[in-house]
Parts: structure tokens; C-alpha cells; sequence
């Protein structure tokens, strides 16, 4: 049995790389995917635990993670094409008119 | 024993991967990256005895999720050279490496350190697998399934609104 605290180690680890995508990379599709990089850990997190503790909720809640996921990059890549048709660039460096 | 192999195997290839996912220039190849990291948490879920969970990640994210990746990512390709690939500002990527190497492995070591090894839960529970999930998914938690579903018609909406073009889009 592989002990529960490599689980959530691996899941760490994974989160952090995650976070740093989003820092680091300076294309909106990256971004994205940097993303889905922590929505996955947290998924193996919750999924885990629920192994951990004999539970079935971790899973269903990691059932609706998923859509919402899935439906946060559906319209999410909708706009990043909707932006890129209008700017012409996917460099979020680029797209700052809100920045004060 | 099998099962360590498995689990050094699957989360080693997982890391690198999102490793690959975050370094490569163009984002066609940090997508191809991704789908393997997907696949990798597929089968850690199969391990944690998650059989839906593993099922559905393979079917929702692997399947459809980076499909739409792949075709938006592939329609707005800019070409690798035109794209500054990563950020200027030092802060950030210091930011960004240590959150990655420092910040996160140590959170996990602070919560693995603070959970003391429980007994396993009932085993029905497990042997059920997905009838119970069912079960559970459909009776208390029938509420969240239902505003999921709203939820999901709303974003389709919402993508086809915006996916119009301007001399047709209606106000």
C-alpha cells in the first residue's frame, strides 16, 4: 500500500510547477494549460484522500471539478481567440488596456 | 512492490512532463506534453482504486479538453520565433521557481506530516466503486449535479455567443 503522504507530495510538486507556468510563461495558451496543471493536482489530492479514508466524496467532487473545468475552458478559449483576433498577439504582456 | 514501481513511474513521468508542459516554446508541444500528464494521472487514479474518476479523466480531459486545446492552439499559431516565450521581470521567475521547488514541496511535506495513518474505510465502499459513487452522486449530492448541468448550458451559450463574428454578432 503506498502510503498517503506521497500522494500528496506528488500533488504538491505538481500544483507548484503549475503555479509556476502561470508566472513564468508569458503565452495565454500556457497559461491555460498551467492551469489545468493545478486543477489536476488538486484532483489527485481530493482523490487521494478519499482512497485515504474509505469516503466516496473526494471523487464525486473531484466528477464536478472536472466539468467545471471543462466548461471554464471552453469559454475561456473562446476569448483568448476572440482577443487574439482583435490584438493579433497571445503575449498577455501585450494585452494590458485594464492595467492602472 | 508492483505497486510503488507503478506509482514512481506514473508520478515520475507526470512530473517531467508538467516539467515539459511549462519550458517548451511553443505551445503545440507543451499540449502534447499535457495529454501525457493527463494519461499519467489516469493511471494514479487507477491506483488510489478510483475507477470512474480515471475513466472520465480520460474520456473529459485527455479526450475532449485537449482536443479543443489542440484546435484552438493550432488556429492561433503565431509561430515559435514572433512569441516571447517567458517573462522579463526576474521577480516573477524567481516568483515562479521558487513556489515550484521550495513553497509547494514543503506544504506537502507539512500536511503529509500532520496526517496520522487512519484505518481503511469500509471496505463496501470501495467494492462498490461505482455503483456507490452513483448512489451518493444522485441523492446528496443531486443539487450540485443538477447547477453543474445549468452551469454547462450556460458556458455552451456563452461560447456561441462569443464565437460569432462581428457583422453578425446580435447585441
Amino acid at each position: 500500500m503506498i502510503p498517503l503522504s506521497y500522494y500528496l507530495m506528488l500533488g504538491a510538486v505538481i500544483f507548484g510547477i503549475g503555479v509556476a507556468g502561470v508566472l513564468i510563461r508569458r503565452s495565454a495558451l500556457v497559461v491555460f494549460m498551467s492551469i489545468e496543471l493545478m486543477l489536476n493536482a488538486v484532483n489527485l489530492t481530493f482523490v487521494a484522500l478519499s482512497c485515504n479514508m474509505g469516503s466516496l466524496q473526494g471523487q464525486v467532487w473531484v466528477l464536478f471539478i472536472m466539468t467545471v473545468a471543462a466548461a471554464e475552458i471552453a469559454v475561456g478559449l473562446a476569448l483568448i481567440v476572440l482577443i487574439c483576433r482583435n490584438r493579433g498577439t497571445t503575449n498577455i504582456d501585450e494585452i494590458n488596456l485594464l492595467k492602472g | 512492490m508492483f505497486e510503488f514501481i507503478l506509482f514512481f513511474i506514473l508520478g515520475g513521468v507526470a512530473v517531467v512532463s508538467g516539467l515539459l508542459v511549462v519550458v517548451q516554446k511553443r505551445p503545440v508541444n507543451s499540449a502534447l506534453f499535457l495529454i501525457v500528464v493527463f494519461l499519467c494521472m489516469a493511471g494514479l487514479y487507477l491506483l488510489l482504486q478510483a475507477e470512474l474518476v480515471a475513466m472520465v479523466q480520460l474520456a473529459v480531459y485527455a479526450g475532449a479538453v485537449m482536443v479543443l486545446f489542440l484546435f484552438v492552439v493550432i488556429l492561433l499559431n503565431t509561430g515559435s520565433a514572433a512569441q516571447v516565450w517567458m517573462t522579463r521581470s526576474a521577480t516573477l521567475k524567481f516568483a515562479g521557481i521558487a513556489a515550484a521547488c521550495v513553497i509547494m514541496p514543503c506544504i506537502g511535506l507539512a500536511i503529509s506530516a500532520g496526517i496520522t495513518p487512519q484505518a481503511a474505510g469500509s471496505a463496501e465502499a470501495q467494492a462498490g466503486g461505482m455503483k456507490a459513487l452513483a448512489a451518493l452522486l444522485f441523492t446528496r449530492y443531486l443539487l450540485p449535479f443538477e447547477i453543474t448541468s445549468v452551469l454547462l448550458l450556460a458556458a455552451i451559450v456563452g461560447v456561441v455567443y462569443l464565437s460569432q463574428r462581428e457583422k453578425e454578432r446580435r447585441p
